[in-house]
């Protein structure tokens, strides 16, 4: 029999990585919150490699903490080694990369969901949406729980009809043969959400005893403190090394004799894996001339023996991966302790959501993460956090939040989705931005803390704190600007130290600074010192002087971008009486629904013209409803 | 939207008509025509006046066209905002030159029907127009398509693809280096590297340009002048040549100046025979407008006719005319074979060097075949390429190359100052874009594409 369970503001599925960001965002803005979860000892669990960030995604962490996200406190308390990454290129590009302890980072969340008011934690198994008329209203479990919410967030990760493949071994199961959620995504597809297949997969796992370290080359982290979180204070010293090595011809030959074998080469139809993140296979047949490829061993933690093999992801057989892994070196004794796996799922066409996650079809109903056809743990929290938000505003009649694509990489991420939807899971890239040199590491805060303060994630101290930041850079610019800099024996001292062609008249300290060859800290030699400022505003104020002039042409793009964005198509436009668009261009503009010009000039298909059309139609109607 | 920036287009049919004009709209449609308008101050001039005046070029500071220019501020005009009209010269050359001109000083070549739907926007045009504005921007739409997809010559586009795909594995290889830093397959793409690929695809941009210049003349037509003493049978060569040959244009009288242009169609060369300062009223070019401007009249001509009279002896005027066409390509006529012969050949021959020689008279309509021989030898035996000459046809295609030359020079000047590579990037990455609008190819996926086929990625 059903019993009700409770009534709550919003509902979260899932207490993974999306699923924890989802539902902290929602109880800290006020939202009464519940997060069900099929296994609380898996909570932020990583079943694949043990490392949060790299490029882009470290960008995406970073955004998550300046909205009021916890995936980056969390990993500064769990780390084993941490890496600033791509430091000889440009400020843009910079990006930290964390090796986690996973086992930690889980306790780590638990302990942090736990401890969180407004948010009640539970184990269960949903298996259907309880929908009326369109509207969401709660989830049933297999227990027969019906809760009750006004909003409610989907984050099933991989759970979803999940089948595990290796050789020709196949089963239905979650990641890390956790259960799989099958009944929920047959709920959505008769709901009418359209389902598709996707796939991904990890390597095995080894025993650290086992290995010949003396073979591989190591990898240390940085000596440099460093965090995610902008609140971070104390920083783990004691980091462990990862190791390189690589396969040879030895493996490739494995490989090719044992082709047949693999679940995902066997002929089979399956589902589409990321190009991105191929599998060993993959590899071998798609760039045969190769004559070897790197494999990074990744401890898994400290309190573990476990090894990531990173670089080996696998569904062939797991006698083949006995073979395979000896083939190298280092690894010639290794003991498999996890053999490798393909894993399938469904995940959602994105394309059905509105950019703030909600589905198109059923109001009040929001998915985040890997259900949604990303793959990676930053992406899933970035539209976790996002999808908490926009629940919890959704609860309370607030203003829906937005990123466009000039405010953040997890804007960029969503946008992509929801605009051109995926065909294999989405990994963010720095490609992926126009306006990187705008995203960068260092200016997360001072592009969303305003927006994470605003929506109530953001404490007094921390504003407090930022706003001093933020005023400390711009008046040590305006310092700058006035200083002059005059040639002296010791000024061109340090130009020659620092590389650059001595100074012959005096010049303000700003426009010195724009020399690509000088840092803020040579400057800084040659003039009175600003004792009162931190390292982090000398660096900021070092950015944003040296690339001004690029940063103004990016700015300037995304002003007319804006003019776009500006642009909102209405709710209840109808293509089909718009005369001249073209067929193309009407399919996808009634699929996709987008809010805006700018939205819409951003789907493959919709051609200037199009826009022009649109425009006109939509003005049209503004100038209608003047005159009346 | 971009609503309030200057486009520009010529707003005339092309090639017809004696008058043809380039049209501006938007707050700085009267600045960016003042700035290379030589006569009054348009920025001071009433509303809703004509002016006379010229188009000048901006880097050579030479007559583009004399024109008749239109100046109508905002509100009272098609689109609301400020418009000018540039009335310049019939034919395809002299209206074209302005609009060239004045998207060079930051007006954007507008979008098809896109006069109409500022109109629109602006409340100029009638609510129950909308739809016919919306048929308008399709109806232009595909037809802009269909003449784009007809002047898109094969050669251009494979040109274009190639440089494209050059700069793709560049920009792809900067790329990986910073998505996957420790990825060791590939070596770090240097300064070195980067200056080395933006100088090579510079300079296709460049040569692409400049064939583009080729390109107008083949189309247009070469400028071609006669010259002579008087009486030596100037216009009857013009005579011939026009009756000999179909005429492209009509005769086209200037209204506000005395030059007349002849299209003619020698043997599969275009000449645009100019009658500079009108030939057939006085008959001596000299005399008329003086040695110093007949001179800059001849420098701007691709071939020069230069007729002389076998009844006479050389005298010193001809020595002159000789003298001043040293070093420009030129054909010289002796004209008037019928009569006795009077002009030292050899002195002739001598001066005239490896220049082609013709005789002809053109009274009994003998030695046409061979001039007309002479003329398409000339030219197809030039240095000019005719092979390349109809590569880059439209000004929008002109227009993207020098924005994608433009951005690649901003590229350049990043690698010198020593900008990290992933900041250069950003401008390679905008000619990329530049050469796609000309081919129509603007899918960003390509780039990511591109970097999984080039690399073999993972973790």
């Amino acid at each position: 029999m059903t019993y009700n369970a409770g009534n709550y503001d919003v509902i979260v599925i899932g207490a993974g990585h999306a699923g924890v960001e989802a539902g902290v965002a929602a109880a800290r803005m006020g939202a009464k919150t519940l997060m069900l979860t099929l296994n609380l000892d898996m909570v932020a669990f990583m079943p694949c490699n043990p490392s949060i960030g790299g490029p882009a995604k470290g960008i995406v962490v970073r955004e998550i903490d300046a909205l009021g996200g916890v995936m980056g406190k969390v990993i500064d308390k769990t780390y084993i080694q941490m890496r600033m990454l791509n430091t000889g290129k440009g400020p843009a590009v910079q990006a930290l990369r964390a090796q986690a302890d996973k086992a930690l980072y889980s306790i780590e969340m638990k302990k942090l969901i736990e401890n969180e008011k407004n948010l009640t934690i539970r184990q269960g198994m949903v298996e259907k949406l309880i929908v009326e008329d369109g509207v969401c209203k709660g989830v049933m479990t297999e227990t027969n729980a019906a809760y009750y919410a006004k909003a409610v967030v989907v984050t099933t990760g991989t759970y979803m009809r999940g089948k595990v493949l290796m050789g020709d071994l196949e089963y239905e199961s979650g990641p890390n043969n956790q259960r799989p959620s099958v009944k929920l995504s047959e709920n959505l597809q008769e709901l009418g959400l359209e389902l598709v297949r996707f796939k991904t997969g990890t390597p095995p796992r080894v025993n650290s005893h086992t290995i010949d370290y003396s073979k591989t080359e190591i990898q240390p982290g940085d000596d440099k403190p460093q965090g995610f979180s902008y609140e971070t204070t104390e920083f783990i010293t004691d980091q462990i090394p990862c190791w390189l090595t690589y396969t040879n011809e030895f493996t490739h030959e494995v490989i090719n004799n044992n082709l047949g074998l693999s679940a995902m080469y066997s002929g089979a139809k399956r589902g589409t894996g990321p190009r991105y993140c191929p599998s060993i296979e993959d590899k071998i047949v798609r760039f045969n001339d190769k004559p070897r490829h790197q494999i990074f061993l990744e401890p898994e933690g400290r309190d573990t023996e476990e090894v990531y093999v990173q670089g080996l992801s696998t569904s062939l057989p797991e006698s083949v991966q006995h073979e395979m892994v000896h083939s190298i070196p280092g690894l010639e004794n290794a003991e498999i302790m996890r053999a490798g796996y393909a894993i399938e799922y469904d995940s959602i066409v994105p394309t059905q959501l509105w950019p703030t996650l909600e589905t198109k079809t059923i109001s009040g109903l929001f998915t985040a993460g890997q259900i949604n056809g990303t793959s990676g743990y930053e992406e899933a929290a970035g539209q976790g956090i996002m999808a908490g938000i926009n629940a919890a505003q959704k609860v309370f009649g607030k203003e829906q939040v937005i990123l466009d694509r000039s405010q953040g990489y997890i804007g960029v991420l969503i946008d992509d989705l929801v605009t051109k939807g995926t065909n294999e899971p989405y990994r963010l890239l720095t490609s992926r931005a126009e306006y990187r040199l705008l995203l960068r590491h260092d200016n997360a805060d001072l592009r969303l803390t305003e927006i994470g303060r605003q929506i109530g994630l953001i404490t007094d101290e921390r504003y407090e704190n930022f706003q001093v930041k933020q005023q400390a850079v711009e008046e040590e610019k305006k310092r700058l600007k006035k200083l002059t800099i005059k040639p002296s024996e010791a000024v061109n001292k340090i130009m020659e130290e620092a590389g650059a062609t001595p100074l012959k008249e005096a010049i303000k300290a700003y426009d010195l600074l724009k020399r690509p060859e000088l840092e803020y800290y040579d400057i800084e030699r040659m003039i009175d010192k600003n004792t009162e400022i931190s390292n982090e505003v000398k660096d900021q104020v070092g950015i944003q002087v040296k690339y001004e002039g690029y940063i103004k042409k990016a700015n300037e793009q995304v002003e007319r971008m804006l003019k776009m964005e500006d642009k909102k198509v209405p709710d209840d436009i109808d293509y089909d009486a718009i005369s001249g668009l073209a067929t193309e261009a009407r399919q996808k503009l009634k699929k996709i629904r987008p809010l805006s010009l700018g939205q819409a000039s951003r789907i493959s298909g919709v051609n200037p013209a199009d826009i022009s059309i649109l425009l006109v139609y939509i003005e049209q109607g503004h100038i209608a409803k003047i005159a009346n | 939207m971009m609503e309030t920036d200057t486009i520009a287009a010529i707003s005339t049919p092309i090639g017809e008509g004696a008058i043809a004009i380039v049209r501006l709209t938007g707050e700085d449609a009267i600045q960016i025509t003042s700035k290379v308008f030589k006569g009054k101050n348009l920025l001071e001039v009433d509303s809703h006046t004509m002016n006379y005046g010229k188009i000048m070029e901006p880097e050579t500071q030479e007559i583009a066209d004399e024109v008749m220019v239109s100046v109508m501020r905002a509100p009272k005009t098609f689109t609301r905002e400020d418009v000018v009209e540039i009335n310049c010269h019939g034919g395809m050359v002299a209206v074209n030159r302005v609009l060239e001109i004045v998207l060079s000083e930051g007006a954007r070549l507008a979008e098809p029907g896109e006069f109409t739907k500022r109109a629109f926007l602006n409340g100029r045009i009638d609510l129950s127009q909308a739809e016919a504005v919306m048929d308008l921007i399709r109806a232009k739409t595909d037809k802009a398509m269909n003449v784009a997809l007809k002047q898109m010559d094969g050669r251009l586009s494979g040109l274009i693809q190639r440089l494209r795909q050059d700069l793709l594995e560049t920009v792809a290889h900067v790329e990986v280096n910073i998505d996957y830093p420790e990825y060791d397959d590939v070596e770090e793409m240097s300064h070195d590297m980067m200056r080395t690929k933006t100088k090579e695809v510079h300079g296709e941009i460049e040569e692409l340009l400049s064939v583009a210049k080729q390109g107008k003349i083949l189309r247009e037509g070469l400028a071609t002048a006669i010259i002579g003493r008087p009486n030596v049978g100037k216009s009857s060569l013009m005579n011939t040549l026009v009756q000999e040959n179909k005429a492209i244009v009509t005769e086209i009288p200037g209204t506000t100046r005395d030059i007349i242009e002849e299209y003619v169609n020698v043997r599969g060369v275009p000449l645009r025979l100019v009658d500079t300062a009108g030939i057939r009223e006085t008959e001596d070019i000299v005399e008329r407008i003086g040695v110093e401007r007949s001179r800059q009249v001849l420098k701007e001509s691709d071939l020069i006719l230069f007729v002389l009279n076998n009844n006479e002896p050389l005298i010193d005027e001809d020595l002159k005319l000789f003298e001043a066409i040293q070093g420009l390509e030129y054909i010289v006529i002796i004209n008037k074979t019928d009569l006795e012969q009077k002009l030292d050949l050899d002195k002739v021959k001598e001066l005239a060097g490896e220049r082609s020689i013709v005789a002809t008279s053109l009274l009994k309509e003998e030695g046409v075949d061979e001039l007309e021989k002479a003329i398409a030898d000339t030219f197809f035996a030039g240095e000019i390429d005719t092979g390349d000459l109809t590569y880059v046809s439209n000004v929008r295609h002109i227009q993207l190359l020098k924005k994608a030359k433009k951005a690649l020079e901003d590229a350049m000047e990043g690698l010198e100052l020593g900008m990290p590579l992933d900041i250069v990037q950003i401008d390679v990455t905008r000619t990329w874009e530049f050469l796609g609008e000309i081919i129509g190819d603007t899918a960003s996926d390509s780039l990511i594409d591109q970097l999984f086929s080039q690399f073999c990625l993972g973790k």
